[in-house]
């Protein structure tokens, strides 16, 4: 079968279709795999001057630095909360605003209430945490609406206490309407007899929601969850780079954040690397454990 | 869809005024934040301090635009930012739709299966931060708008949802035109691409926004301030407290607050602009994406 000649016969008879997935592949070689082939510099004591090959090796040394690094606890920590806390409160938003879109009969009410809560996913994430920030000043708008009700002023985002609610509330704000279509869509292929039956044998609206509405949204919901359970441990930095500052590093630094305070600000690029490869496996670990656990449960897996 | 009962029960009634109430208080609170900060712009810096509650803008003025106007980093930015997007959205459209071909494509090709992988495989595991900084240096395009344009070029998602929405279409028509012979460049680009043009338009969208929101590797790759893109001007300006008034002239303070708004709503407008021509297509482009790959 694997013979030279049908190799070469195979290249001939689709050169086109060869050389129209070359930029792609090239693409993918330069800007995907060459960096995947940077990653050995994790077990190395990497130094730019003397570039990979040049660099001494050190085994597992990053590894085991990490694993006894005084922030190592911290940041797994902090990534598991802010994970748990998402999968708490914000996964749960959108399926609540679908079930209740789906109450309204009033289609242009229907239309407005989903154009305005769509809208927040496209606006930048600058904006978003530009925003929270003035907002949390203390004389921010919140601040106000605290002060209006007879509350102490303070500056938000330095406590650490209030670290996560913003985040959470302001995740929420910005995906509640867009991660809500899916949801939608999925009640617009709920069979309308059943509501019909229902309705003959006297069920409220309360009951067709809670026996129609939700058990057809079910599979999305467990599909959507274990999906999110496979990502556990792989948190946007984007937002809370934005966010946090030293004062709150105690409940917001999470591994990505410090996989890029180590290495692109300390230059600890080896260590960094490490980090990052280990993060890497462990979300791999989870995806696909998350992925079994779905094809066990009869829902089909993401691959 | 469901047909309106005739006559409403008392508890439909009161399951009716909750729903609606929970809905509208959402609404009001997503929408708040960004009027506020549409009111803040027209509105003078001493009438935003002495409000509690913006409403209704005070002190009407378009002064704060006028001097976001006269920013010439600012401004400077906007332009980088564009040139981004004229340069990045061709690339990333090409690198999507031959992928999406290859994918899709029923042709056997001997090779097939092992490039689908290696498109696949970028989805779950990529270099991470440092080899990828590392990378970008080495490439010699540090520095360089293409730092910004080139890394992430191909969005594996995207490329699924180009890939699943060219199944769609019946393969009779592919055959009867590599009948005519027809090579595969012809049937993508008059038969395949034509009749896929709302995928193209959500792909556009899903990229542009991307381009158009992106920060973070600007801030990473790119030094000189004068080839930031407008979202990396903005975070320095909203969220690390570099005033735009002092670089436009020393009587501006006043204006601080509201050019930062200004400014802000200058970069969210077109977003907004494309926002209602793209949504009708939404839904279909994220249930395409939903589907597994």
């Amino acid at each position: 079968m694997l013979s030279y000649k049908t190799i070469v016969k195979d290249f001939k008879k689709n050169k086109l279709i060869y050389l129209m997935i070359l930029p792609v592949v090239v693409y993918l070689i330069l800007f995907c795999y060459k960096p995947m082939y940077g990653i050995i510099i994790a077990f190395q004591r990497f130094r730019p001057g003397l570039g990979i090959e040049g660099s001494p090796w050190i085994g597992l040394d990053n590894f085991v630095r990490f694993f006894k690094d005084i922030n190592f606890w911290r940041v797994v920590r902090n990534t598991f909360t802010i994970s748990f806390l998402n999968i708490l409160f914000t996964f749960p938003a959108p399926i609540l605003l679908a079930l209740l879109l789906n109450e309204v009969q009033c289609s242009w009410f229907k239309r407005t209430v989903q154009t305005i809560t769509y809208l927040p996913h496209f606006i930048a994430m600058v904006v978003v945490c530009g925003l929270i920030h003035q907002f949390c000043q203390s004389d921010g708008l919140i601040n106000d609406i605290v002060a209006f009700f007879g509350g102490e002023r303070a500056n938000l985002l330095i406590q650490t206490k209030m670290f996560y609610p913003i985040y959470i509330i302001s995740g929420i704000w910005k995906e509640i309407g867009w991660s809500s279509i899916i949801y939608l869509a999925t009640l617009a292929g709920i069979d309308q007899e059943q509501y019909e039956a229902a309705k003959i044998d006297g069920a409220s609206r309360l009951q067709q929601m809670r026996y129609i509405t939700f058990p057809g949204l079910m599979p999305t919901i467990s599909m959507l969850l274990i999906l999110k359970m496979g990502q556990v441990l792989n948190i946007g930095m984007e937002k809370i780079l934005l966010l946090y500052t030293e004062l709150t590093y105690d409940v917001a630094d999470v591994i990505s954040t410090y996989v890029y305070r180590k290495g692109l600000l300390d230059a600890d690029y080896s260590y960094s690397t490490a980090i990052g490869l280990f993060n890497s496996i462990v979300n791999i670990v989870f995806l696909v454990s998350a992925n079994k656990i779905s094809k066990k449960l009869g829902q089909s897996g993401l691959f | 869809m469901r047909k309106r009962k005739k006559r409403k029960s008392i508890e439909d009634c009161i399951l009716d005024v909750i729903i609606y109430s929970i809905l509208i208080f959402l609404a009001v609170a997503t929408f708040y934040p960004m009027w506020y900060v549409l009111v803040a712009s027209f509105s003078s810096g001493s009438y935003i301090a002495s409000q509690e509650l913006l409403i209704w803008p005070g002190e009407f003025n378009v002064e704060a635009y006028r001097l976001t106007f006269q920013h010439p980093l600012l401004m400077r930015s906007f332009g980088n930012s564009l040139m981004v997007l004229a340069i990045g959205l061709p690339i990333n459209i090409v690198l999507t739709v031959l992928a999406g071909y290859f994918m899709a494509s029923t042709t056997k090709v001997y090779w097939k299966k092992p490039i689908i992988y290696m498109i696949l495989f970028t989805m779950f595991f990529n270099g991470g931060l440092v080899p990828n900084y590392l990378n970008v240096r080495d490439l010699g395009i540090y520095n360089t708008i293409w730092a910004l344009v080139l890394p992430g070029a191909l969005s594996v998602y995207n490329a699924n949802i180009c890939k699943t929405a060219m199944e769609a279409i019946p393969y009779s028509l592919h055959e009867s035109a590599y009948l005519d012979g027809a090579s595969d460049l012809k049937v993508l680009f008059k038969i395949v691409l034509p009749l896929m043009k709302p995928t193209m338009a959500v792909l556009l969208l899903y990229y542009g926004v991307a381009h158009w929101n992106a920060w973070f590797n600007a801030s990473i790759y790119i030094r000189d301030k004068w080839k930031l893109p407008a979202q990396n001007i903005l975070r320095a300006v909203l969220l690390e407290n570099s005033s735009l008034a002092e670089s436009v002239g020393d009587n501006y303070n006043a204006y601080a607050d509201a050019m930062q708004y200004a400014a802000i709503i200058i970069i969210t407008v077109p977003i907004v602009c494309v926002y209602p021509f793209l949504q009708k297509h939404f839904a279909k482009g994220v249930m395409i994406g939903a589907v597994k790959g």
